[in-house]
C-alpha cells in the first residue's frame, strides 16, 4: 500500500507526527531574545533612576530606592511602571513571534498541548510568585534574585518536556545561577540581568539559529 | 527482503492513516476523537473506518463518556498495538538499511 513507497519517508512523516502531536513546538527563539531585551532596558532604567552602576560596591538598592524621587516618581510608582513595561514587552513579543511561528508550522497557538505547557510552566512559577511575596513580606528583599530565578528555572525544566527539550537546559543555567547568587547577597540586579536578560538572548538565538533559520 | 515485507503486512499498519494514528497515540495518553481528527487532518469517516480496524485488531481502547451534555470518545493504545507499532518501525528501518547496504 501507500506506506511502501518510501519507508524513510514514511518514518520521517511518523516522527514529525509524534512530535507534532506531544510537543508546543512552535515556541520561538525571537520570543526569548525579545525578553532578554526587555528585561536588561528594564534593569537599565533601574540603575538609571537610582544613580547607580552594575557592581557598585554592594549598596542596598531598596535603601537608595526610598530616597529617590527622579523623574518626579517615587520608588513605588517607578518600579511597578518598570515591572510592567518590561512584563507587557516580553509577552507581547512572545505571543507575537511564537503565533507566527505556529502559523509557519501549522500548528494551532491555542490547544491541549500549548494548555499542557501552560500549565506545567505556571505551577512552579506561581509558586515562586507567592514564595517572594512573602519573602517581600517580612523583609527579606535580598533574597528576592536568588529565589526568582531558582524557581523561573524548576519552571523551564518542568515545562520543557511539553515544549522544545532544549528549554531544560536553559532551567538548568537558571537554576544554577540562582543558587550562586544566594551566596552572594548583594547583586540581586546584576544577577537578574544574567538571568533573565543575557542567558534569554543567548538561548533565543541558539534555538533561532537551530529551528528558524530557513 | 521476504521476511520484513511479511512483518509490515502483518501488523496491518501497512496504511498511512493507521500508522499515523498509532503514531499520536503512542506518545498521548487518551486522545480525543476530535484531536486526532485535527492532528491527522482526516474526515469524520475515514478515521473512523481505520479506528475500527485498528479496534478490531486489539490495538487501541476506546473510552465514551459523557463531558456536560456532549458524548466524548477518546482512544488509547494497547500494549499489543505498542508491540506492533515498534516491530512495523524496525521493519521499515531493516528496509532502508538494506536498500542503503
Amino acid at each position: 500500500m501507500e506506506s511502501r513507497k518510501n519507508p524513510s519517508e514514511t518514518l520521517d512523516e511518523i516522527r514529525s507526527l509524534m512530535e507534532r502531536s506531544s510537543r508546543f513546538i512552535s515556541l520561538s527563539g525571537l520570543s526569548g531574545v525579545v525578553a532578554g531585551l526587555f528585561a536588561i532596558i528594564g534593569a537599565t532604567l533601574v540603575y538609571i533612576y537610582l544613580d547607580m552602576t552594575p557592581f557598585d560596591g554592594k549598596r542596598l538598592y531598596y535603601v537608595e530606592a526610598i530616597h529617590s524621587t527622579k523623574w518626579g516618581m517615587n520608588y513605588i510608582t517607578f518600579f511597578l511602571l518598570d515591572v510592567a513595561f518590561i512584563l507587557i514587552g516580553a509577552i507581547t513579543g512572545g505571543i507575537f513571534f511564537t503565533t507566527r511561528k505556529a502559523k509557519q508550522k501549522g500548528q494551532k497557538i491555542w490547544d491541549a498541548l500549548s494548555q499542557r505547557l501552560l500549565i506545567n510552566l505556571f505551577v512552579p512559577l506561581a509558586t515562586g510568585g507567592i514564595f517572594c511575596l512573602g519573602l517581600f513580606y517580612h523583609g527579606f528583599f535580598g533574597f528576592l534574585a536568588p529565589t526568582t530565578l531558582v524557581f523561573y528555572g524548576l519552571a523551564l525544566v518542568n515545562a520543557s518536556k511539553y515544549t522544545l527539550n532544549d528549554i531544560r537546559n536553559l532551567g538548568y543555567c537558571e537554576i544554577i545561577l540562582g543558587l550562586l547568587s544566594l551566596f552572594f547577597l548583594g547583586y540581586g540586579l546584576e544577577v537578574w540581568v544574567v538571568g533573565f536578560g543575557i542567558l534569554h538572548i543567548i538561548y533565543g538565538s541558539l534555538m533561532y539559529w537551530k529551528y528558524e533559520r530557513t | 527482503m521476504k521476511k520484513i515485507l511479511a512483518i509490515l503486512e502483518s501488523t496491518k499498519l501497512d496504511n498511512r492513516v493507521r500508522l499515523g494514528i498509532m503514531s499520536v497515540l503512542v506518545v498521548n495518553d487518551w486522545v480525543e476523537f476530535k484531536r486526532l481528527k485535527e492532528t491527522l487532518e482526516l474526515s469524520d469517516g475515514n478515521l473512523a473506518s481505520h479506528l475500527k480496524v485498528l479496534e478490531r485488531e486489539k490495538y487501541i481502547e476506546i473510552k465514551k463518556q459523557f463531558v456536560g451534555r456532549k458524548p466524548q470518545t477518546t482512544y488509547q493504545v494497547t500494549a499489543l498495538g505498542r508491540t506492533a507499532f515498534e516491530n512495523h518501525l524496525n521493519a521499515l528501518e531493516a528496509l532502508i538499511k538494506r536498500k542503503d547496504g
